[in-house]
């Protein structure tokens, strides 16, 4: 299991408006097209420099393409990247904060200690 | 030498810019109270005079990323562009361009490498909110050189509280040093109990309202021994997820300095997190300075 390639979809996609669109509207082809296309692009090199051997497991992928922002949680990926990327896709469909009280309430279930997101 | 004009330390809330320039009913009910706190704080700032900002925050994932993450860096460059898209999206902040001291960038690079710091350094570097913040609260002429310090208290392994208040310290000695008639103040900010993207995060409160009030208490009285006792890499988890951004304020404590009161404290519960306001004069309060 990769947190890092995880943390690297968020990152990636939360920065760029139109992949941030893409997402939110056709979130498994989009995570096919970037893991096929970005997730060896190293981020300051050429694609000529491209890294060889990142993928996701079925269960990452599975979770980026559902929108599953709490099992993302559960596997450790960075929750301020998940929260950010999230609060983009779905806050316009709610009122004020509704968003991010849902989004909390969601874990409810969760308690201390938090999955690790350490390197 | 150049004089410590000012050491703040704050919070650093991206809804205020937005809570704060918001009318009629997008006003939300606490912005008055709110700004209120703010123009009082930004006065300890201005009654200063600074010439020069040293301006200590934490990348949130913008420009510094997981394939080469640096725990201390100083930013050094004639010019700092400022905010980024997912800030302007989701807070609304402006984008911005503020000045840099390279002088006294160079002048720290230089004297925390020899002080046994391996800082990191960038000469091309797009500052977050975590500057921004209190470039907006505290001057948002913006019209003053900084210095920007990030800290990494977001991608661990960090490095361990204690490690933040001897950086501080270092700082405050370096900037001591610095061969320029020059007042400087040095400007932090942090966070106190805070969770981000977990179950507690958006409640009435900050989600540790009991750390919250230790926090204020060790902050406002300098008090680094007792904070140092109870604060851990392992127990700022409890507070809440994002709470490790409380070490910047210990960094703060370390400019300050062990066993100094701040001469301003404030505070202001809001939903999701408290914020927290603080300045010392380590020279004395400026004349005609409140109370």
């Amino acid at each position: 299991m990769s947190k890092y390639l995880l943390d690297k979809f968020l990152y990636t996609v939360d920065r760029d408006p139109q992949l941030v669109e893409r997402y939110r509207e056709d979130p498994v082809g989009t995570v096919e097209w970037w893991e096929a296309e970005m997730a060896n692009r190293i981020l300051n090199c050429t694609s000529d420099e491209n890294s060889t051997w990142l993928a996701f497991t079925d269960e990452e992928r599975r979770a980026l393409q559902e929108h599953d922002h709490v099992t993302l949680f559960r596997m450790g990926a960075h929750p301020f990247l998940t929260l950010t990327l999230f609060i983009a896709c779905f806050e316009r469909d709610h009122g004020p904060l509704e968003y991010q009280k849902a989004y909390g309430r969601a874990m409810e279930h969760i308690t201390l200690p938090y999955p690790d997101i350490a390197t | 030498m150049a004089t410590v004009a000012a050491v703040v330390a704050s919070t650093h809330h991206p809804f205020y810019y937005r809570a704060s320039t918001a009318t009629g009913e997008d006003r939300p009910p606490f912005a008055d109270e709110w700004v209120s706190k703010i123009e009082t704080f930004r006065e300890t700032l201005t009654r200063a005079e600074p010439d020069v900002l040293v301006m200590v925050g934490s990348d949130h994932f913008h420009q510094l990323w997981l394939d080469n993450m640096p725990q201390f860096l100083v930013g050094k460059a004639p010019k700092f562009d400022a905010n980024w898209y997912n800030e302007e999206r989701e807070f609304g902040l402006p984008r911005m361009t503020l000045d840099g001291e390279e002088e006294l960038a160079a002048h720290i690079l230089r004297n925390g490498l020899d002080a046994d710091f391996d800082l990191a350094f960038s000469n091309e570097l797009r500052i977050d909110h975590s500057i921004t913040c209190p470039i907006i609260t505290l001057r948002p002429q913006a019209d003053l050189p900084i210095v920007p310090i990030y800290t990494n208290i977001f991608a661990p392994p960090l490095p361990q509280p204690k490690r933040f208040v001897q950086l501080g310290k270092a700082i405050r000695e370096m900037v001591e040093a610095w061969p320029e008639d020059k007042r400087v103040a040095i400007i932090g900010t942090g966070h106190l109990s805070l969770e981000l993207g977990g179950p507690r995060q958006f409640g009435e409160h900050g989600p540790d309202p009991e750390f919250d009030r230790k926090a204020v208490e060790w902050i406002s009285s300098g008090d680094l021994e007792g904070c140092l006792s109870e604060v851990s890499l392992d127990s700022l988890h409890q507070p809440g997820n994002a709470t490790h951004g409380f070490m910047d304020f210990m960094l703060m404590m370390g400019v300050a300095g062990e066993g100094e009161k701040a001469d301003h404290v404030d505070t202001l519960d809001l939903f999701h997190t408290m914020e927290a306001y603080f300045t010392w004069y380590p020279n004395g309060v400026p004349q005609g300075a409140a109370q």
